[in-house]
């Protein structure tokens, strides 16, 4: 196995487009990739299915208009059509007084993703990895087994009329379970995600998922309010991620923002958060191993948003910098929150009373003037008494918002790679321990 | 009813791919197999204020196969469509499902369908949105977007038209070989009011569905009529007043009831959620198990009923035949406000024969198979699922008028909902406050959570035929890999007693 597309064959059909352009501007990106699933479901396979695929892009421009036009043939006449299609469009689009031209050669960082077993994994592979929780939960008698092992095989290429070409190729392996109690009164969900199949220890994702779910049956009803919480990395991951979502600097100055300052302008250089509290992005970093350019091939590098609870940066389109007299930031493709030396162990032994969170489900956006939102607890909620934990609980909905979590932080722990449940893509958090968490209601679901 | 303007045989090319590709699954040991060539199209104009942001037009083109062999799936799909590339794609279906052997329980076995031989069918449109210029796309959303800035305090507004063309060719070993096209359409318009001193912000997205119809629903909206009054009230937002905490009752417009009803019940009757084959990812159901559940939940009042359909005139999952090649036929989820029925496919149905044959009814699919693309393996989507009109043809202003201490709330805003559809919490567009039968003012910051049957059970008043309105997404995801459908829920307004709201403006 190798990439579906190598740099050099990227690289040509790249060229080969532009060549075909009569535009001003042309900026072509590539994608292809090979995927693999297998899923299961009440202790059986459900479906499993490999998919090859690409997509190529064209943005055409004459001065100040632009369009769009993708198709996924990468044959020279389905190129041609939409090179021409985007170009006809162009013409007809009204000017944009946004519109920025191609940016020029650009050198990237390094970031080694890709790894050869995993391109390598095979259906028989991922069969093999599910019998790891099908066998035992099928033996146990008493619990369903669903989950759900994907590899990924990646290429991304973008390249410009101006001589600009970026690549980058990437593997992806990823398995998540949910084990729950025959009864229907305990669910358990573990999961991991590396870009190196063979690093994935599904094994213990299994173990760990079955050991959840008994221990979370019967779970007791307790009374919803402000609770300290120990939320392990998935949960913080589920509601910390969001913030990335806000980083825009041009709806703060435009006043419609968390981030912006009544004043005027934005909170850079604030203080918003506890100052143990540090959020970057870095595509090089060993955790995260993420693609070093954004959509418009503006290269990426360490891009530090909080530091220390201070509002290091927030994202400048390069329209919006050139406008402000700022610097263009590139749109992040990776998040990392950075950890602590607190282990989950410690932080439970040091709580009076709170909750330990397995993961956060159903987040939706409810005020955009504090990032504020709601959700739900899933698939594993205890209660700690007195250093110990005592007993499963039923779940909550919340509502809370990462800014004010952030303020309320306890202790940091560990990061881990996420396998993500509603986002997705290269994030890494900390165990986390934040009083004050805003539980709003109980809600009877397992 | 369905709109089925025949169209012409499916082209020759395609056909002789799809049987191809369904006989080389065959060949290769499959015991049933069918095939999906698509040809999905995308259409966006994007503008915010006076200037266009960008325009896309996307397009993508393949064939998926789903092989079973052995009582055990298998799925590929390829772009490649030559007689050799969806071959090499059916066999490579039927080897997955030959090595997924070894983790088979239960055979998965299929219910009987009837063959559609020579079946096409198209969604009802008079004006293919792809034959109206870019030009005069942006001209209207920009017309639109000055008449949403004229309200004092709206600085920024953002719309965008968003197109879809969907052409499906299907062909199965049972015989079916079924061709279909549908349009759909969906304008959007969001203006933000911003305050003079910068302490608040508001949003007022407009109310303007999306549609499985054409460019006539554009047109017939008028938008820049529409914009202006979402201008006005994303400006009045600012100065509406912070709502109290407590119970109310509450009259929901269909415009918001729509996403409370796709929630609450379009996730909670899908079978394969109550069967617990969503676990891992979107969740199961509180409607389980489906022996203690049918027949005996109570859902709501008498005057609730649940129509399951993919035949209502514009609705977006309206379509003539589903994904295992059914042609579906409207039934009720619940009846005078019984639990009745779950959304089913070919894979599912035999699973509720004991309430079927209990109930005189045939063992059959409901039609609820569908996949987002050539792409993407097939599996239980929703339906249609909206709640009917009562027999009085009451409206909005008559439930207004019988309520004494409530909440008006029209537009959908924050949606969530725990994956089991008890716990749900839901915002708005636009509050109004009623005393002693009228609406005496706006409130904003306010958001309701349920208990489903809680929540269903306080249903007390209805509204009639004349005040039916079809709500809807593009977007609803299901599913690993997760795919996206989009759906349409009708309702007539209701009214809710006693139910919980909160205050979501908080500041720390």
């Amino acid at each position: 196995m190798s990439a579906p597309m190598s740099r050099d064959e990227a690289q040509r059909l790249v060229e080969r487009a532009i060549k075909m352009s009569k535009a001003d501007g042309c900026d072509v990106s590539l994608n292809a990739s090979i995927t693999g699933n297998t899923r299961f479901a009440a202790n059986q396979l459900s479906t499993a299915g490999e998919i090859e695929g690409s997509t190529f892009a064209v943005q055409s421009s004459f001065g100040p208009k632009h369009a769009v036009v993708t198709t996924d043939d990468l044959s020279d006449a389905s190129i041609r059509r939409a090179i021409e299609q985007s170009e006809k469009l162009a013409k007809l689009s009204p000017d944009d007084p946004e519109a920025m031209p191609s940016l020029p050669p650009q050198t990237y960082v390094p970031v080694n993703a890709y790894h050869e077993v995993t391109a390598a994994c095979s259906p028989a592979d991922r069969a093999k990895a599910a019998l790891t929780a099908l066998e035992p939960s099928r033996k146990a008698g008493n619990v369903n087994a669903s989950g759900y092992i994907v590899t990924g095989n990646n290429v991304s290429a973008f390249g410009n009329k101006t001589g600009l070409f970026a690549y980058f190729s990437n593997t992806t392996a990823n398995y998540t379970l949910t084990v729950r109690t025959s009864d229907g009164t305990g669910s358990g969900w573990v999961a991991a995600d590396d870009h190196d199949w063979s690093k994935l220890d599904y094994k213990s994702v299994s173990e760990r998922a079955l050991d959840r779910a008994q221990r979370s049956r019967g779970a007791v009803a307790i009374e919803p309010g402000r609770y300290t919480v120990i939320l392990e990395p998935q949960a913080v991951g589920d509601l910390v991620q969001l913030l990335v979502g806000y980083i825009d600097s041009r709806s703060a100055d435009e006043g419609r923002s968390p981030f912006l300052k009544p004043q005027g302008g934005n909170k850079i250089g604030e203080k918003i958060m506890d100052s143990r509290v540090s959020i970057i992005s870095d595509p090089a970093d060993p955790q995260l191993g993420g693609q070093p350019f954004d959509g418009e091939g503006f290269p990426l590098g360490r891009q530090t948003w909080i530091e220390n609870g201070v509002l290091k940066q927030l994202f400048y389109s390069r329209f919006w910098a050139r406008k402000q007299g700022k610097v263009a930031t590139g749109f992040p493709t990776t998040v990392k929150m950075v950890g602590g030396t607190t282990t989950t162990e410690q932080m439970i032994a040091n709580t009076e009373r709170g909750l330990l969170v397995t993961r956060l489900w159903y987040l939706r956006e409810v005020d955009p003037r504090t990032a504020l939102y709601t959700g739900l607890t899933r698939d594993g909620v205890f209660l700690i008494e007195n250093g110990k934990i005592k007993n499963a609980v039923r779940n909550f909905r919340f509502n809370e918002s990462p800014i004010f979590m952030l303020n309320n932080i306890e202790a940091l722990g560990p990061t881990q790679r996420l396998a993500g449940t509603e986002g997705g893509g290269d994030v890494v958090m900390p165990v986390i321990k934040a009083r004050d968490f805003n539980f709003t209601s109980l809600s009877e679901a397992v | 009813m369905p709109t089925s303007t025949p169209l012409p045989e499916m082209d020759a090319a395609v056909k002789e791919l799809l049987l191809e590709a369904i006989q080389a699954a065959k060949a290769a040991g499959a015991s049933y197999a069918d095939a999906r060539i698509s040809r999905f199209m995308q259409n966006f104009v994007f503008t915010r204020e006076q200037q266009i942001q960008n325009t896309v037009d996307t397009e993508t083109f393949g064939c998926g196969v789903r092989a079973l062999v052995d009582g055990t799936w298998g799925f590929a799909a390829t772009q490649k469509l030559t007689k050799e590339g969806v071959a090499k794609a059916a066999k490579t279906a039927v080897g997955i499902a030959k090595a997924n052997r070894i983790a088979r329980d239960a055979a998965i076995t299929l219910v009987p369908t009837e063959a559609h031989p020579n079946a096409s069918w198209r969604s009802d449109f008079t004006i293919d949105p792809w034959t109206i210029s870019v030009e005069d796309k942006a001209a209207l959303l920009l017309k639109a977007n000055a008449e949403a800035m004229k309200a004092p305090n709206v600085q920024f507004v953002f719309s965008a038209l968003f197109f879809v063309k969907d052409e499906r060719n299907y062909a199965s070993t049972d015989g079916s070989v079924i061709n279909q096209l549908a349009i759909k359409s969906w304008p959007i318009i969001q203006a933000t009011a911003v305050s003079n001193d910068r302490t608040d912000f508001q949003n007022r997205s407009s109310p303007t569905p999306p549609m499985g119809r054409g460019w006539e629903y554009i047109t017939e909206l008028d938008l820049p009529k529409v914009a202006r009054s979402t201008g006005e009230e994303a400006s009045q937002k600012l100065s509406a007043k912070p709502v109290d905490v407590g119970r109310y009752d509450l009259v929901l417009h269909p415009t918001n009831l729509w996403l409370t009803i796709h929630e609450s019940i379009g996730h909670a009757t899908e079978l394969d959620r109550a069967l617990g084959y969503e676990a891992n990812f979107a969740g199961t159901s509180f409607l389980a198990p489906p022996e203690k559940m049918l027949g005996n939940f109570k859902y709501g009042p008498e005057v609730m009923n649940i129509q399951a359909d993919r035949s209502q005139k514009g609705a977006l999952s309206t379509i003539g035949y589903d994904d295992d090649g059914v042609k579906p036929e409207d039934y009720f989820l619940v009846k005078n406000g019984m639990l009745r029925d779950y959304q089913t496919t070919r894979e599912q149905a035999g699973m509720l024969k004991w309430w079927y044959d209990k109930n005189g009814m045939p063992t059959k699919s409901r039609g609820c198979c569908y996949a987002q693309g050539w792409n993407n393996v097939q599996f239980q989507r929703m339906p249609n699922v909206s709640l009917m009109p009562g027999e009085r043809d009451l409206k909005w202003d008559d439930l207004i008028a019988a309520t004494d201490r409530g909440i008006a709330i029209m537009g959908d805003g924050s949606f969530s909902i725990d994956q089991q559809r008890y716990n749900g919490q839901f915002g708005g567009q636009v509050f109004y406050e009623i005393k002693g039968g009228k609406i005496t003012g706006m409130l904003k910051d306010v958001a309701y959570q349920i208990r489903t049957p809680d929540f269903w059970n306080g249903l007390d008043m209805i509204g009639g035929k004349s005040s039916y309105e079809i709500g809807g997404s593009f977007f609803d995801g299901k599913g690993q890999p997760s795919q996206s459908n989009s759906v349409s829920h009708g309702a007539v307004p209701a009214r809710f007693r006693n139910v919980n709201v909160i205050n979501t403006g908080r500041k720390a």
